[in-house]
């Protein structure tokens, strides 16, 4: 192999092992879920883009639902949930807590904003 | 002085029919026709018991405890449906209640004071067969603990007049799931009976995904119906959703029913779910009960069914609505 035709190898594994390296680390985002309301109630996430979801509970047990995102996980208290999603469509997404935590658990809801 | 009320003019009601089932008369078609007889007969040998024509009533969603905007009525349109009941000219045979029977509470010992009340109201009703599923807002919070304290069991089955009729449970475990114990039972409990055999689900959530968003949906719903799609008479009458919804999956009709406390809008036209505000000149609107008659055409048993929406016009109106909060007495 010439040394050009060996620069070009490496130049294509290098190109192909940096998105590798970006795939095993997403981003990471914190959800706390308490009482009746998810904080942050919005999240921005870009389509193909995979993120980790890191989900806390402050009070009792939550969940999160989002048919869209493939996300039925749920967030029980004292522990860190993690989650990861990539989406695999732009849109709005309403996800809500399907773990019944009281009177105010039909509004407990976040949305995702795809892009 | 307002004129004092008579507590029988509270009692209009109006009906409609819902879907291509028209409302059959208990007994019209069957014991006329030799022909049907004997259809009958044969589905009787083939099920085990014969399937003789009856009516049963779905109650759902009485929610006591909850006072609020939606309904500042608390109890009054179940109180209501208990009477409109007992004034059926029919007795049916037995009432299906499915599910938020109570408005779930946290205060210590309110919880159970509203499920005592719950079973003194349902307690007037002149039919004593009366058989219930818990709702999320009875049972979501302690796994159905205290309910099943109070209730019972909160799945079974039980045979009525060649009918197998099927609890289940899709809220005792926080999440909107039937679970895979349950799921194994209802296997079980199914083995038995041929695929001709009428047979009526009764839950708190859809069976399948009617909006997932509001939470109206059943996680494992799929693998309940799997377990049903065999059968060739399949009816799946739920609640929470607070509205007269059908829906046709395979053989099986779902069925769901108005509740006795608010009205939810139509998913399809709605963004959010929040109940339809309250309407003093119709105190009552959207809420209501439903009546299903049992008879069989040729070999085929079939289910009638009649929504009845509750309706109070001479209580309409502030001062109507005063009557009712102050127990129908004269202002």
């Amino acid at each position: 192999m010439t040394p050009s035709k060996l620069a070009a190898a490496l130049l294509c594994l290098g190109l192909a092992w940096f998105p590798i390296q970006a795939q095993e680390s997403p981003r990471e985002i914190l959800i706390t879920a308490k009482r009746f309301e998810f904080r942050p109630n919005e999240v921005q996430l870009k389509k193909g883009l995979p993120v980790t979801l890191v989900l806390n509970s402050e009070d009792v047990t939550h969940g999160l639902l989002c048919r869209a995102l493939k996300l039925d996980t749920d967030i029980p208290p004292g522990q860190s949930t993690r989650v990861t999603v990539t989406p695999g469509q732009t849109g709005t997404f309403t996800a809500i807590c399907n773990h019944f935590c009281g009177s105010g658990h039909g509004n407990m809801k976040l949305k995702f904003i795809v892009e | 002085m307002e004129k004092p009320l008579d507590r029988r003019s509270f009692l209009k009601i109006t009906g409609t029919t819902l879907g291509a089932g028209a409302l059959y008369q208990v007994g019209a078609a069957v014991g006329i026709d030799p022909q049907g007889m004997a259809l009958v007969d044969r589905l009787g040998r083939q099920n085990g018991e014969r399937v003789t024509p009856f009516s049963f009533v779905q109650l759902s969603d009485t929610h006591v405890g909850f006072e609020g905007p939606p309904n500042p009525l608390g109890t009054k349109a179940f109180e209501q449906a208990v009477e409109a009941v007992n004034a059926l000219p029919m007795q049916p045979d037995l009432i299906l209640v499915t599910g938020d029977l109570t408005h779930d509470s946290e205060k210590e010992g309110e919880a159970l004071t509203r499920m005592r009340r719950f079973q003194e109201i349902a307690g007037r009703l002149r039919v004593k067969n009366v058989k219930v599923v818990p709702g999320e807002h009875d049972a979501g919070l302690d796994g159905g603990q205290l309910y099943r304290t109070v209730f019972g069991p909160s799945h079974y089955a039980f045979d009525h007049r060649g009918v197998h009729f099927v609890a289940l449970d899709n809220v005792s475990q926080g999440k909107p799931v039937v679970g895979p114990e349950q799921i194994a039972w209802l296997r079980k409990d199914l083995a038995r009976f041929t695929h001709t055999t009428p047979i009526v689900v009764f839950t708190h959530r859809p069976l399948f995904d009617l909006k997932p968003e509001w939470e109206w949906y059943t996680g494992d719903g799929d693998e309940v119906m799997n377990i049903l799609a065999p059968y060739r008479n399949v009816t799946v009458l739920y609640g929470h959703i607070h509205r007269n919804q059908e829906f046709q999956s395979g053989h099986a009709r779902h069925l769901a029913a108005r509740s006795l406390i608010f009205a939810f809008p139509d998913p399809a036209l709605a963004d959010d779910k929040k109940p339809i505000p309250f309407d003093p000149s119709a105190p009552f609107k959207n809420l209501g009960i439903r009546q299903l008659d049992l008879s069989v055409q040729g070999a085929r048993p079939i289910l009638g069914v009649s929504e009845v929406e509750l309706s109070s016009s001479e209580f309409a109106g502030t001062i109507g609505i005063k009557q009712i909060l102050k127990g129908d007495e004269s202002l």
